[in-house]
């Protein structure tokens, strides 16, 4: 499909070395779009698919985008929608698994006394300074590490809300679920993401 | 008065809907003298932080250009 954008001599005098360059950009880009796809779609094959996908996308419609800066995030747009048309799809044919499972009250006993307070083990400490923590490769290998981890359930809600941006009404709609539920499984999977990073980024530091 | 576990919840829905006045104050009050929820409450406000990073394309910037 590359080949749609093949110019034939003399058409692209213009447009061929900006297009040069967006090619390089995109391939620059390709790691950081696949592990996008990888947190939603949780399978390999499936991510590479939607990516290679989304790429042949923005070379199609190159000229629709303008301007330099935000390409990346214009191709992240572009991911993203076919992620989502994805899920519908995933839905539709029935693969999900119901979310009810989700909401028992198991992350929250391994946490919490029974009088509500925190375990003396999982009290949260420190993890310095925001910009020290997101300028440490380390961190995000850990992150996609705890994403990983999750149950698919509580992940998928979670990476609709925090790495698609969606609100948890618009979740609700794609998914079928009340609001109330959504906010439940939220805070499970926050609970859970910064036990895990405490857990897996604290011990690293360490060793 | 409000219990680190009920708290966690309105630090998490906080970031998903805006919170009652109610809901604001004792969270407030609790936070106040939590260190821990405290921590809880910066930890998932980067979360929300680290998520929006990843689609702006500003995650591993340094990546890019190596």
């Amino acid at each position: 499909m590359l080949s749609l954008t093949a110019p034939s001599a003399g058409t692209y005098d213009v447009t061929e070395e900006p297009l040069d360059d967006r090619m390089q950009r995109l391939a620059a880009v390709r790691p950081r779009l696949l592990s996008f796809a990888r947190l939603h779609l949780r399978d390999n094959a499936l991510a590479e698919d939607a990516v290679q996908d989304a790429l042949e996308a923005a070379i199609a419609k190159n000229d629709s985008f303008e301007g330099r800066s935000g390409y990346e995030t214009w191709v992240f747009g572009i991911l993203k929608y076919k992620i989502l048309d994805l899920l519908r799809a995933q839905k539709r044919q029935g693969q999900w698994q119901p979310l009810e499972d989700e909401t028992d009250d198991e992350t929250l006993d391994r946490l919490f006394q029974q009088s509500g307070r925190w375990r003396e083990e999982a009290r949260p400490v420190s993890w310095g300074e925001p910009e020290a923590v997101f300028e440490n490769e380390h961190f995000w290998r850990v992150f996609d590490a705890c994403m990983i981890a999750l149950p698919d359930t509580i992940a998928r809600v979670f990476s609709l809300r925090e790495l698609m941006g969606l609100s948890t009404a618009e979740i609700c709609r794609e998914l079928d679920i009340k609001e109330n539920n959504c906010w439940v499984i939220l805070h499970r999977a926050r609970l859970r993401l910064r036990a895990c990073l405490e857990r897996g980024w604290l011990e690293e530091e360490a060793s | 008065m409000m219990m680190c576990r009920r708290a966690t919840e309105l630090m998490s829905q906080r970031l998903d809907r805006p919170l009652t006045w109610q809901e604001r104050l004792s969270l407030r009050f609790h936070l106040s003298m939590c260190g821990a929820c405290r921590q809880c409450n910066r930890q998932f406000g980067l979360l929300h932080e680290a998520g929006k990073r990843f689609m702006s394309g500003s995650r591993h910037e340094d990546d890019d250009s190596r």
